[in-house]
């Protein structure tokens, strides 16, 4: 659509802008101010400088926790991307079960994190869980609470159970989107099933899967609640993403500076990703609109 | 043949989802006793026990009370700014509007625990801890950005005659905003309101670092469960259960919708 230049629309902007300032912009200075200060209480603050971010910087626990995190955000996209197009490739196409699937799909995205959480912390466990139950009577030792490998697969496991079905119905709703006229001149030129796919139904999707990727990866990025809840960090730390780590620091030991450098570059590299995606997605946009 | 073998992928992969919750459910009905000594595949000793529970005793279920204030608040807050700011990225271009809309995504994606901390203080230090409209105004962080980029992608299906129209009829900004065009994209407000509801009901980062006893959340109040008996997994599974009522009932409405909402208004 034509858009009209009109420096006025920030009149109707103002609002949101006010309101984000608030619960955005004023608790990012009280983070940067923490991070250059250090204070011994009393609303005594003084200068530190760039020590904070050097102590984070070079500390092996963030280097662990964020190592953790990243390997455990890859796992999660390469198991949930694949995963949920092959779903939505399968999804009914319309009538009364594509209603049927598409509610019940969508049930794990609106459950709360922590109860998540909970519902896997009641599966999985051996005394009274179904899983856990069951893997003990099959003779395989399972036990989230002590073996950091089992708590890493219970934890992976949980988001693809409550995440790919939002990458399904990302691709559904692509897939829907694309005209009957091309599957008839794919038959008539006698392509393959995988040629469908790789050259009508991919390049369709492109968009979704691209809004699917950063919505998972951010997410995942800074998954808190579930694993919090499922196995509050451990064993040891073996579970400790990011965030986990920042809430235990911050909210737990009350360590201000250091929480606080470290908040910053978080931010800042969430910001550098979600960059990145948003170039692409608006490249692309164009792109279609030519 | 291509028809049952997409069959079984569906019928398998939605066992997968739904057996967890099954299991949730299944314990709820349960005694504690039956919990923790036997192993039963369903209830032996069916019991409403555990709703009993929570439905008569305050430090529960206020904790859904406080959980539907706030998330109330939250809706009408967010969508109150976010219309007319969702139609001024719809229809104009005006100085920096790219990086403005650029900087509402970074809020979506902002991690909640860099804002913990500043919040609980931001918030104490007005005065307005453990109150339910600061958890109403924390959740804005990432609300209102949903909230302006799903009405955002609705309302560029409207075409922009409509408006054009309405001005050559008289209409004033205001009368034309709320009597024509709210109307006209009602499905999306609906959709958007949706989406700010959830994700206010399923945080609990932000709701359990701003609240100790007036405004708690459920959320926070399953989190302590260990009585002196040890863990009251019934009354926990139970209080679970009740959690996703509000989202299985309006799944139904919003359910042609649901892939466009997550997609933030872009499919």
């Amino acid at each position: 659509m034509e858009k009209t230049q009109n420096n006025k629309a920030w009149f109707l902007v103002l609002p949101v802008l006010v309101l984000v300032a608030f619960s955005a912009i004023l608790p990012l200075m009280t983070v940067v101010n923490y991070a250059f200060n250090d204070t011994f209480g009393n609303n005594e603050f003084f200068w530190a400088g760039l020590d904070w971010f050097e102590d984070q910087i070079t500390s092996d626990r963030l280097h662990d926790a964020l190592g953790r995190q990243i390997l455990f955000s890859l796992i999660i996209l390469a198991i949930e991307v694949p995963l949920g197009i092959f779903i939505a490739l399968n999804m009914p196409k319309s009538g009364f079960w594509a209603s049927f699937c598409l509610v019940l799909m969508a049930l794990p995205l609106l459950i709360p994190f922590n109860v998540v959480g909970t519902i896997w912390q009641i599966f999985g466990r051996v005394d009274i869980g179904l899983l856990g139950h069951t893997l003990a009577a099959l003779g395989i030792d399972y036990n989230y609470t002590n073996d950091p490998l089992d708590a890493w697969i219970t934890v992976v496991i949980m988001d693809v159970w409550h995440w790919t079905s939002l990458v399904a119905l990302l691709c559904y709703a692509g897939l829907q989107s694309i005209p009957q006229a091309y599957y008839q001149a794919a038959k008539i030129d006698q392509a393959t099933r995988w040629s469908v796919f790789r050259y009508i139904e991919l390049p369709k999707m492109k968009g979704v899967l691209l809004i699917a990727v950063l919505l998972r990866f951010m997410d995942s990025f800074m998954i808190y609640t579930e694993p919090f809840v499922l196995t509050g960090g451990g064993p040891g730390n073996s579970t400790t993403f990011l965030s986990i780590d920042l809430a235990k620091m911050a909210t737990g030991q009350f360590d201000l500076g250091p929480a606080a450098a470290f908040s910053i570059m978080y931010f800042l590299v969430i910001l550098l990703i979600s960059w990145v995606f948003y170039t692409a997605m608006t490249n692309l946009d164009r792109e279609e609109n030519r | 043949m291509r028809i049952r073998s997409s069959a079984i992928v569906m019928t398998v992969y939605l066992m997968f989802l739904l057996i967890p919750i099954y299991w949730l459910i299944n314990m709820s009905l349960k005694t504690n006793t039956e919990i923790t000594s036997t192993f039963t595949l369903w209830p032996q000793n069916f019991t409403l026990q555990n709703y009993v529970t929570i439905l008569t005793d305050p430090s529960w279920y206020m904790g859904y009370v406080n959980s539907l204030i706030y998330v109330t608040m939250n809706v009408v807050i967010s969508l109150t700014v976010a219309l007319p700011a969702a139609y001024a990225f719809s229809r104009y271009n005006f100085m920096g509007d790219k990086h403005l809309f650029f900087w509402l995504l970074t809020n979506r994606m902002a991690p909640p625990a860099v804002f913990a901390l500043p919040f609980f203080q931001l918030y104490s230090s007005v005065g307005l801890f453990d109150t339910h409209i600061a958890i109403a105004l924390a959740h804005c962080l990432f609300n209102v950005p949903l909230a302006v980029w799903i009405l955002e992608g609705f309302m560029r299906g409207v075409p922009k005659e409509i408006d054009e129209t309405a001005y050559i009829d008289g209409y004033s900004f205001g009368r034309f905003f709320v009597r024509i065009f709210m109307p006209l994209i009602a499905s999306g407000i609906g959709v958007a309101a949706f989406f700010c509801f959830m994700f206010s009901w399923v945080e609990l980062l932000l709701s359990r670092t701003l609240a100790t006893v007036n405004a708690k959340s459920i959320a926070a109040t399953m989190t302590r469960t260990v009585s002196a008996s040890g863990m009251d997994w019934g009354v926990l599974a139970a209080a679970g259960v009740l959690t996703l009522v509000p989202g299985a009932l309006v799944i139904y409405f919003v359910r042609n919708y649901i892939a466009k909402g997550f997609a933030l208004g872009r499919v």
